[in-house]
């Protein structure tokens, strides 16, 4: 009797010991862990270039890229930058999301629709979004219009199919639940309905402006006179490596500032199931 | 009283899955059908809750017909099919949306006593084992005070233990609202704990056989020689209800037998 009893004694500091070092390697010292191979390959070019190994002519250590990005920040001109991409990608999101959940709810709910529109769509969504340009351009000038119309293509497609997925696979079980307690079809779709497709809503709306970030790259690259893209072709054109850097970790950030801005406001709204994650 | 009246169901299929059936469940009986799967026992349940359209043949409620979802009839489906966005009290409230908010909350609470839940009110579905879910299913039912309930293999799935509890919690409700329950089960002792009669279903097409009449007293002892003698009589009814038809003699529903 005694045997199993000197075993668990001698279990119990083990586990939590191991429970321990996995709540300290799960929280922050996963993140740090992250961090610790771009900050050594960071370190190690500017050590050499400062030491003259390097020139860093053609990537600049980080010293440098941080001085572009400061006299950029200081002199007010990343924010004009900042704010004319965001407000293409703000426009071209909110065109493209609003139609694609449109025609998504629509060819997925009223069949001859999807019979008539969901070919020609798809046929659509095979040429790629970049395709597109050319024609833009020739219809709407260089200004804004093209860029916007692009970003919206691009965050279109992935809205509709998966607006358009999230509906028809809407469990018709849950749905007949619904008509058991007779819900009026307005109610159903309220009650039932939006519930249910809404997380894959929020993943397409994520996708779409992932998306956007893409195409406002490609927009700005055909020709702007201010966004983080014309900061990209003005560093090449002067040969400016740190410019062009300084403006590639603005992307980075503003993307996923804007990402994270979506899921934060959305999250209340499939807290249900997010709790499942978690358990995951 | 449930009154159904050569009812018949043919899917667009050509499946013959109901022909000609013909019952009368008084108010506050509690009928168990039994049959193997493809009796159409599960359409039968449709139908009477309005879900599906019958080829031919009525029911009414009370003499008025149902000819869709109706206030006075519940179904408890074969899974607990719980909104998985709603907490558990959302989930047992789902139907009564339309009651005054503190009429809806007491009735709620009331419910998830009743079937042993009431801590778990703030719970999500996806928290709950599935013995809890189906009992949130069967608070979600009782809430709305139906008239008659329809309960479709409720508990085929759960563990032998649970599905003791869950009888249990069953009675308990059905004493408070004494609706009239019509139970789908493959289980015989199933159909001898809980129910006033056992009616035996027969497949291809879908149709009435033997009716058991269960006069036993609750609660029920499941090892009573009453209980064992309902059960023999069951299983009895069933054996004949697998032979041939013209083979074998055909008590119709009719006078049915006691045991
Ligand atoms: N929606 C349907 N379309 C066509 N045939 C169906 C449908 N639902 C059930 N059936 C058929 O009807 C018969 C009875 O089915 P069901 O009522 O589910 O039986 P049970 O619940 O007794 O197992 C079966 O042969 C089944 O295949
Ligand atoms: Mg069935």
């Amino acid at each position: 009797m005694s045997g199993p009893t000197v075993l668990l004694t001698d279990a119990a500091p083990a586990k939590a010991a191991s429970t321990r070092r996995s709540a300290l390697l799960g929280g922050g010292g996963r993140a740090l862990l992250g961090l610790l191979l771009p900050l050594l390959l960071a370190g190690a070019w500017e050590i050499a270039v400062a030491s003259g190994f390097a020139t860093g002519r053609l990537l600049p250590p980080p010293s440098r890229i941080g001085a572009a990005l400061w006299s950029l920040a200081a002199s007010g001109e990343l924010w004009t930058h900042v704010a004319a991409t965001l407000i293409r990608v703000g426009l071209g999101f909110a065109f493209g999301a609003g139609a694609g959940i449109l025609f998504g709810a629509l060819t997925a709910t009223l069949p001859p629709l999807r019979w008539l529109l969901d070919p020609s769509l798809q046929a659509l969504r095979a040429v790629p979004s970049l395709a597109w340009v050319p024609l833009f351009i020739l219809w709407f000038g260089i200004l804004e219009t093209p860029k916007v119309a692009l970003i919206a293509v691009g965050v279109f497609f992935p809205v509709y199919v998966g607006v358009a997925g999230a509906i028809a696979s809407v469990d018709r079980k849950l749905v007949e639940v619904g008509r058991i307690f007779r819900l009026s079809p307005l109610a159903l779709a309220r009650r039932i309905l939006l519930p249910a497709v809404l997380p894959a809503t929020l993943t397409a709306l994520r996708t779409g402006l992932g998306l956007g970030f893409l195409f406002v790259v490609a927009a700005e690259l055909m020709g702007a006179s201010e966004g983080l893209g014309y900061l990209l072709v003005d560093g090449q054109q002067f040969s400016k490596p740190d410019q062009i850097l300084a403006a590639i970790i603005s992307f980075a950030v503003v993307g996923k500032l804007a990402d994270t801005a979506l899921v934060t406001l959305t999250s209340p709204l499939v807290r249900w199931q997010d709790t499942a994650r978690e358990t995951l | 009283m449930l009154s159904l009246q050569s009812l018949s169901k043919t899917y667009a299929d050509g499946t013959r899955a109901l022909e000609a059936i013909d019952l009368a469940v008084p108010n506050a009986e509690i009928v168990a059908l039994i049959g193997g799967s493809g009796c159409g026992k599960t359409t039968l349940l449709r139908l009477v809750a309005g879900l599906d359209r019958p080829s031919a043949g009525r029911i009414a409620l009370d003499g008025e017909p149902i000819t869709g979802p109706h206030p006075g009839v519940g179904l408890v489906f074969q899974e607990p099919r719980l909104l998985p966005w709603l907490d558990v009290a959302a989930n047992v409230g789902f139907g009564v949306s339309d009651l005054p908010r503190r009429e809806r909350a007491e009735r709620v609470a009331h419910a998830l006593e009743r079937v042993g839940l009431a801590e778990h009110a703030g719970r999500w579905p996806r928290e709950l084992s599935g013995g809890q879910q189906q009992r949130v299913s069967i608070a979600r039912a009782f809430v709305a005070n139906p008239r008659v309930l329809l309960l479709d293999e409720p508990f085929s799935a759960l563990d032998a233990f649970t599905r003791k509890d869950l009888h249990r919690h069953l009675l308990a409700l059905w004493e408070e609202v004494r609706p009239t329950v019509l139970i789908v089960t493959h289980d015989v002792s199933e159909a001898v704990a809980l129910a006033d009669r056992a009616i035996v279903m027969r497949p291809k097409p879908g149709r009435l056989d033997e009716s058991v009449a269960l006069p036993l007293r609750r609660p029920r002892d499941p090892a009573a020689p009453a209980s064992e003698a309902a059960t023999r009589t069951i299983l009895g009814a069933l054996d004949r209800s697998l032979r041939p038809r013209d083979a074998a003699r055909t008590p119709e529903l009719a006078g049915g037998s006691s045991f």
